[in-house]
């Protein structure tokens, strides 16, 4: 992985404040993790049932009944518990999430987020990312900011089948950080070595500068 | 009095689901997946199924195995991400795919099981999911109308199980099995221990026996249940 991308990843960790119930989507989120220490007072949430997720484990040491919603071998920490599917999205669309981060195809400028489908080209189904979106008490993605062919993902409008609408608080990319406000994309910090002028030229819709100095991540 | 023994043979089982059934199966990924009674659907040939799980395993498993062998006509599922064969059929139009989300689906089923027609939520209102679905007013809020979904069969996989059909799941393969349960309508199990009435404490029972049909010991599991090495 480059070092953007973990610089994102650990910058975006950064966001998790101690208390909180959080559930990491497949992808980059996933790896926020790793940088959540043993001591760290937080309760990751999966879809497929289960609360206090603790480290990943190794094939060899895994358990075959316990995974996480994305596949992975997790294993479960002091307090931990499992339940039924209705259960888990009942803690979801109830508002128990305090956050979630989730990937990204495209963000717009309103919020709107698409995450689950590009028509003709793939269309594995939304898993439990339209509840996640819609109902988490905080959405933020971490995306690169740009795609492979270096198209903007942050757009005026999405191009692209929505996840959910309007439920985009904060936008980790590889090249800075954007909150979504009723004006649009905010800027907020950039990424190391990385200008305004690159962030401006990279994202497809207008970009609003704080005043004063930008920190850097 | 004496609760009822359920105990049964996978082949006679299985050989009671008709041909044109619509299946639930139990399982998120490997864990809750009943592999053994799958493999037992594709040995006795049924065809023209309508199967309602969450996710089409991997290519090369479990409800693959249905997929390839031409039993399923209809998929009602959430995620396809890891079958890229069930993708391709999918596109080809071999199988009829109807996504749902997650908890949509779970909920979609527990209502079945509830004996309740439809559940009204606002859950992908604004997507394309949302699309064609009835539109109600709720205290000033738009939502839709999401039917409730029944099956003619529950396919699903247990920890324990005592003879009357008392169920236990292990860690997160628990996931759609106690919704499924309550949602067919005949329920049959197999469970990796077959326990004594009794041997499961009454407060640690996930699913009641009255919602099951029919247990079906399986003393040894097929590869397909261990851990996956990707």
């Amino acid at each position: 992985m480059s070092d953007a991308k973990l610089r994102l990843i650990a910058r975006a960790a950064r966001d998790i404040a101690p208390g909180m119930t959080v559930n990491l989507g497949i992808g980059l989120p996933t790896q926020v993790v790793n940088h959540l220490g043993p001591d760290f007072p937080v309760c990751l949430h999966t879809e497929n049932g289960m609360t206090g997720i603790g480290p990943t484990l190794p094939f060899d040491a895994a358990d075959r009944n316990l995974i996480d919603a994305g596949g992975a071998y997790v294993s479960p920490i002091p307090g931990s518990a499992y339940f039924d599917s209705a259960t888990s999205f009942a803690m979801v669309r109830s508002g128990r999430l305090d956050l979630t981060m989730l990937g990204a195809f495209e963000v717009a400028e309103n919020g709107d987020l698409a995450n689950w489908k590009i028509p003709g080209k793939f269309s594995p189904g939304a898993g439990g990312g339209m509840e996640l979106a819609q109902k988490a008490r905080r959405v933020v993605v971490l995306t690169t900011h740009t795609d492979r062919a270096g198209n903007p993902k942050l757009l005026t409008r999405c191009t692209l089948p929505l996840t959910a609408a309007g439920c985009v608080d904060r936008i980790f990319t590889d090249m800075a950080v954007i909150d979504v406000t009723p004006a649009g994309f905010a800027l907020r910090e950039l990424a190391r070595s990385v200008t305004v002028a690159q962030v401006k030229k990279a994202t497809g819709a207008a970009l609003h500068l704080p005043e004063g100095d930008i920190p850097t991540f | 009095m004496k609760l009822p023994d359920k105990t049964t043979t996978m082949e006679s089982a299985i050989a009671a689901i008709p041909d044109g059934a619509t299946v639930m199966l139990g399982g998120f990924g490997v864990p809750g997946t009943p592999f053994l009674m799958i493999r037992e659907l594709v040995r006795q040939n049924k065809r023209d199924l309508t199967i309602i799980k969450n996710d089409a395993n991997e290519t090369g498993m479990g409800v693959d195995h249905l997929l390839v062998a031409g039993c399923v006509r209809r998929l009602i599922t959430t995620h396809l991400g890891l079958n890229a064969n069930a993708i391709r059929m999918m596109n080809a139009g071999e199988i009829e795919v109807e996504f749902c989300a997650q908890g949509m689906l779970a909920e979609r089923i527990r209502a079945g099981g509830a004996g309740l027609k439809a559940i009204v939520t606002d859950i992908g209102i604004d997507t394309e999911m949302g699309a064609g679905k009835p539109r109600v007013e709720v205290n000033g809020e738009t939502a839709m109308i999401e039917t409730a979904l029944r099956a003619d069969v529950a396919v699903l996989h247990a920890a324990q199980a005592d003879p009357f059909g008392n169920l236990c799941y292990a860690a997160t393969a628990r996931n759609f099995s106690p919704l499924m349960a309550m949602a067919a309508k005949t329920v049959i199990v197999e469970t990796e221990k077959l326990v004594a009435l009794g041997a499961l404490a009454p407060d640690h029972v996930h699913t009641p026996g009255p919602f099951v049909d029919h247990v079906v010991h399986i003393p040894e599991l097929s590869e397909e249940y261990a851990v996956v090495r990707r």
